[in-house]
């Protein structure tokens, strides 16, 4: 499968606002409709194609989460959009400007947060987000951000005494303190308690009532179907599947599948009419006590999707 | 815009520029920037206790070390000959000065690439320049108060007699600042060397340990092999040690380096020639990113 544009669903969350890909959107006015567009990026290293002919449209607002296997591409892609590395070919947009050749404007108008840092150990929260804010033109106020990441009573802790997730909410208060207009979130909520997650997804949700536009990339289904307006599956160096979290894959991916347990066996059935078949398992399969053993309906997760589309571009 | 601005109310588009959030707010000026980073840089390093103490105790510990083992000792030949806590005081001055500016700097640089800190840098609109800037102001921070404990203990508690002249801290000056720069851009130079913010002393160090030993400044320049003092003379400690020996050794004490004189045209020759080489080599070569990042 390749590029699908997802299809109108009325009423499904906010709008997944794809450029429709037959007429070309309006002429670019002052502030380009597009955060990001990407047309035919390719990068190699050596002999192998990490990223081979990439499409991608992030509209303004727009909360996109990028999924894909490991080595599929999703982080060379993303450094190339934030300027941290060269690309081999392919139209690269991002916020108007190609990232390879952009400057301080520029950077001024993106966030990153990358995984794995572990600088500014002997500085304290307050202190570093405090001084990151006065590289920025007009930055948020250093701690009103650090209020919303939920590091408030943590302000005059050494950045060395942090916990991982803490570690993690302080890269997220560098990363929106200049308060960008495109925000790179690399796996951001890794580490966290279930509780700091959904603190955390509020805090993105707001970010994007604010106007900003997120690229997300995660291995959390469950977070690209909580957060992400779009969904763009990268594997090979290539977009497979896109969608919302709730159309991706189409129809035929998200057959529900009702299961239960009859004579001692396990069975499971996919059928687009659930309940007809459970009624007719309370005529035929029912127990003495009128109960159909392990009776269960199930909708495909996001993830069920997501690892079926896998299965389905390797095959 | 503060309350003094005699503009009335009828403009009201003059105060607008004060609303928070305009997209394109001018971008802070390269110069406050390097201020901001060299405050952030020197809070980050007077809070590395251990790297405080070392930086500060090593030339100073270094010089008690010879000056009670060769104690009452003299150092010199063909009667010129001065005590000897006082002709290694220069050498002990050269080496902190490319201990703050080269070794630390080059270490400081790869394991803020490790890190993830030039990484994170790289992202926001800080210029490099200012980064550098950052960089250069707090070596020279930490050159001078490291020279001036030195000085301090040497006169104090070794009755070394420091220079009364306008023209030998002249000397001092220069030497001291075009050593430090030297080294600074070297040290930028160099971080590029080691893989990994772990091997980076692995790789520094023996490198400094090398010419310390081959620059006069664990022993007497003099003394080398011949063949030693020119390989040394390729490099830039030797030269700034020698320039100290001219500001804090007397006169005739010049018969005794290797040219004869103190050759101050040809140690700032030499400095500068590394300061350009450097500047070159540290721009062409340097990498926000880990080398493993591909």
């Amino acid at each position: 499968m390749t590029t699908t544009t997802p299809a109108p669903s009325p009423g499904a969350g906010p709008a997944p606002a794809t450029p429709p890909p037959s007429p070309p959107p309006s002429p670019p006015a002052s502030p380009p409709a597009a955060a990001v567009r990407v047309r035919g990026l390719r990068k190699t290293y050596g002999d192998k194609r990490a990223v081979d002919g990439l499409d991608l449209d992030i509209a303004r607002g727009e909360i996109v989460a990028v999924l894909g296997p490991n080595g599929a591409g999703k982080t060379t892609t993303v450094e190339v959009l934030e300027g941290f590395r060269d690309r081999d070919g392919g139209e690269v947009s991002v916020l108007g400007a190609d990232p390879a050749r952009a400057g301080r404007a520029w950077r001024a108008r993106i966030g990153v947060v990358a995984q794995d840092s572990r600088d500014q150990a002997e500085l304290t929260v307050a202190e570093s987000v405090r001084h990151t804010a006065r590289y920025y033109p007009a930055p948020r106020d250093p701690d009103e951000v650090v209020a919303a990441v939920g590091l408030a009573d943590k302000a005059r802790a050494r950045v060395r005494g942090l916990s991982g997730g803490q570690r993690r909410r302080l890269d997220v208060a560098l990363g929106i303190v200049g308060r960008p207009e495109l925000l790179f979130l690399d796996e951001p909520t890794t580490g966290f308690d279930p509780q700091a997650r959904r603190v955390f997804w509020d805090l993105v949700r707001s970010l994007r009532a604010d106007g900003t536009t997120v690229l997300l990339t995660t291995h959390d289904l469950d977070e690209a179907a909580h957060l992400a307006d779009r969904v763009v599956v990268v594997r090979d160096g290539r977009v497979v599947a896109e969608g919302t979290p709730e159309t991706l894959g189409g129809p035929e991916a998200r057959v529900p599948v009702v299961s239960w347990t009859a004579g001692g066996v396990a069975r499971s059935r996919r059928t687009t009419s659930p309940t007809a078949l459970v009624a007719e398992l309370a005529a035929t399969a029912a127990g003495p006590d009128g109960e159909v053993a392990d009776l269960r309906v199930t909708r495909p997760s996001l993830e069920d999707v997501y690892l079926g589309l896998l299965q389905e571009a390797d095959a | 815009m503060t309350a003094t601005a005699p503009v009335p109310a009828q403009h009201p588009s003059v105060t607008a520029p004060a609303a928070p959030a305009r997209p394109r707010a001018p971008l802070p000026g390269v110069l406050r920037l390097g201020l901001v980073r060299a405050g952030v840089e020197l809070r980050q390093f007077a809070r590395e206790r251990d790297a405080v103490v070392f930086v500060f105790a090593y030339p100073i510990l270094l010089l008690a070390v010879f000056a009670t083992v060769f104690g009452g000792d003299t150092q010199g030949a063909d009667g010129v000959e001065v005590d000897f806590a006082r002709y290694f005081l220069p050498g002990m001055i050269a080496t902190g000065v490319m201990l703050t500016s080269f070794q630390t700097l080059a270490i400081s640089i790869a394991v803020e690439r490790d890190d993830g800190t030039l990484r994170r840098l790289r992202a926001t609109p800080l210029p490099a320049t200012s980064y550098f800037l950052g960089k250069v102001l707090l070596t020279l921070a930490t050159s001078l108060v490291q020279t001036a404990a030195l000085l301090a203990v040497a006169a104090l508690a070794y009755d070394v007699p420091l220079p009364s002249d306008a023209g030998r801290w002249a000397t001092f000056a220069w030497v001291f600042v075009l050593g430090t720069a030297t080294g600074t851009v070297c040290g930028v130079a160099f971080s590029s060397l080691p893989r990994s913010g772990r091997s980076a002393s692995a790789v520094v160090t023996p490198v400094v340990l090398l010419l310390q030993f081959v620059s006069g400044v664990f022993f007497a320049f003099y003394a080398l092999p011949g063949w030693l003092q020119s390989v040394a003379s390729v490099f830039p400690l030797k030269w700034l040690a020698q320039g100290m020996r001219s500001v804090f050794l007397p006169d005739d004490m010049a018969t005794l380096e290797v040219g004869g004189s103190w050759q101050h045209g040809a140690t700032a020759a030499v400095l500068v020639a590394w300061l350009v080489t450097g500047l070159v080599v540290g721009v062409r070569t340097f990498r926000w990113r880990r080398r493993d990042d591909g």
